[in-house]
């Protein structure tokens, strides 16, 4: 497996002051890897950096042997796409409009942009809403559409195309979710990572995370505390430790990963 | 005259992801009128060789830069741009501004005093060939270079960090388009003292019938702004004859009311407060 990302003893941080340090890492075409940690442990700060809105502040960040600094910002806009936590649109675009901005690094043409958006819109659930107004959606109707505009930056110029070398950075896409769409989200970057996309994403939802991702990154106060894959990490005591709260872990009855609940 | 001041409206609201933006909120227009005002006092002095038309646009410009760049700096530090303190920092500026001009003013003599004031409430009455030749061609030119930047505008709409996710320079974009704005605005204010609202206005109601794609969004806007600003003026020529009201008086008079309707009903067309 080749790889397409390589921390080297990367901080990062805001203001000169280091949020994240010394993380080293090896993603691969395909690897679907999931951060997992505290609140305020460093999983944004990390996707940020991956995204190139930080520059390292000690460290490298390699994608595809090249510095992803050194990379033009549009030859970079067409290998990694990345959905932030929150979103601040505040003018009426339609839907439509909204999610072919996804379109903008690339030029494939009209017609390889029409059949792209018609396929992420299918994939997010969001084809009945493409002529409606974004600022008059639900919060979760909104966070599906911003992941259809990311999704359809990923695709160069066929929604059927492989995808190694692209990298999908997701920061929380489910927290605004419902149970279908969830399942839908994962879905998704299953089939993205089985065409070769790598996908690195942050969830609460340690279960959805379990049923995903095939390493964890386990981060706390900035470090890494963990890497493995969710069998291995998503133990009773470590999680226990980890979030210093009492939880369970059981086998999934049809699938065998693991799952996790609180015990009280 | 009302196209470069709706153009300019229009970007400055895409640049400040803010449907409130206007060159007059973010101390642009202030900036210019002080360059402009002392331009008249000193400039006719210090500066005798060069047309009188050319020292005042020069001093606007510069007014206007030096306000933008400083409203700009104050309301950024290492994690972006915070359109709320922009708007805040504009606000002061303007007052600054406003209370340097009145000093300029206090210090004028009585012809020139009439002047600058008479130049402050917005006029078109004096159109000389020259001033024509320079509003036409600051028009054509920002009326080529602004609509290009139009899908970029569009991205920048989901946030700076987004846009340059999507591979635009944004940190180039913002330069580029603050310096335009503030050719637009100076020339303006040189030419024609402050109108008010023209950018404020016109993007909105442009905005409200064709959406908020820059593309269209931008040409609609100077359209529409010059249309606007010659009703204005006809009616300013008009309604009291032989006499002609400043135009910018008409514009503040008629715009603020239709102004203050659109903050209450913005929620009816999908806008959300920022």
């Amino acid at each position: 497996m080749s790889t397409l990302l390589e921390a080297r003893h990367l901080s990062a941080g805001w203001g000169g002051c280091a949020v994240l340090s010394d993380i080293d890492l090896d993603l691969g075409a395909g690897e679907v890897l999931g951060l997992l940690g505290p609140n305020g442990a460093g999983k944004s700060t990390l996707l940020r950096a991956m995204a190139g809105d930080l520059a390292p502040l000690a460290g490298e960040l390699v994608l595809d042997g090249r510095p992803l600094s050194a990379w033009p910002p549009q030859a970079r806009a067409r290998r990694v796409a990345y959905l932030p936590q929150a979103s601040s649109l505040a003018f009426p675009f339609t839907v439509h409009e909204v999610v072919m901005l996804g379109r903008l690094p690339h030029d494939a043409g009209r017609r390889a942009d029409d059949a792209i958006v018609a396929a992420v819109l299918a994939w997010t659930d969001t084809t009945h809403l493409a002529g409606r107004l974004y600022t008059l959606l639900s919060g979760g109707e909104q966070q599906r559409v911003q992941l259809a505009r990311v999704l359809c930056q990923l695709m160069h110029s066929s929604p059927e195309e492989p995808l190694e070398g692209r990298l999908l950075l997701l920061d929380e896409p489910s927290a605004a979710l419902d149970l279908r769409h969830q399942q839908l989200l994962v879905d998704t970057v299953r089939d993205l990572a089985r065409r070769g996309c790598t996908v690195v994403l942050s969830l609460h939802d340690l279960n959805l995370l379990s049923s995903l991702a095939d390493r964890l990154l386990v981060l706390a106060g900035g470090a890494c505390r963990a890497l493995d894959t969710p069998a291995a990490l998503l133990t009773c005591e470590f999680l226990g430790e980890l979030f210093g709260t009492e939880l369970a872990v059981q086998p999934h009855p049809l699938k065998g990963y693991p799952l996790v609940f609180p015990l009280d | 005259m009302g196209a470069i001041l709706a153009l300019c409206g229009a970007v400055s609201q895409g640049l400040f992801r803010n449907p409130l933006a206007d060159p007059s909120l973010i101390g642009v227009t202030g900036g210019a009128t002080l360059g402009a005002a002392a331009a008249m006092v000193l400039g006719a002095g210090a500066l005798p060789a060069l047309p009188v038309l050319t020292v005042i646009s020069f001093g606007a410009f510069a007014g206007g830069v030096a306000a933008v760049l400083l409203v700009y700096r104050l309301a950024t530090d290492s994690t972006g741009t915070s359109v709320a303190t922009m708007l805040l920092a504009g606000i002061a500026i303007t007052a600054l501004a406003g209370a340097l001009v009145s000093l300029v003013e206090f210090y004028a003599d009585n012809a020139l005093l009439r002047r600058i004031s008479l130049w402050k409430m917005g006029g078109l009455e004096t159109g000389s060939r020259p001033e024509v030749v320079l509003a036409l061609a600051v028009t054509a030119v920002l009326c080529v270079a602004l609509p290009r930047h139009g899908t970029a505008l569009n991205a920048l709409l989901l946030g700076e960090s987004e846009a340059a996710h999507l591979g635009i320079r944004v940190g180039r974009l913002k330069a580029v388009l603050v310096t335009w704005i503030a050719l637009g605005v100076g020339v303006s204010v040189a030419l024609a003292g402050t109108i008010a609202f023209v950018g404020l206005v016109v993007p909105h109601v442009v905005r409200l019938a064709i959406g908020p794609d820059h593309r269209y969004l931008l040409p609609g806007s100077a359209l529409a702004g010059a249309i606007l600003l010659l009703l204005a003026d006809t009616a300013a020529r008009l309604l009291a004859p032989p006499a002609e009201i400043p135009v910018g008086i008409l514009t503040a008079i008629v715009g603020v009311p239709f102004f203050l309707s659109l903050l209450r009903q913005r929620a009816r067309f999908g806008m959300v407060a920022p």
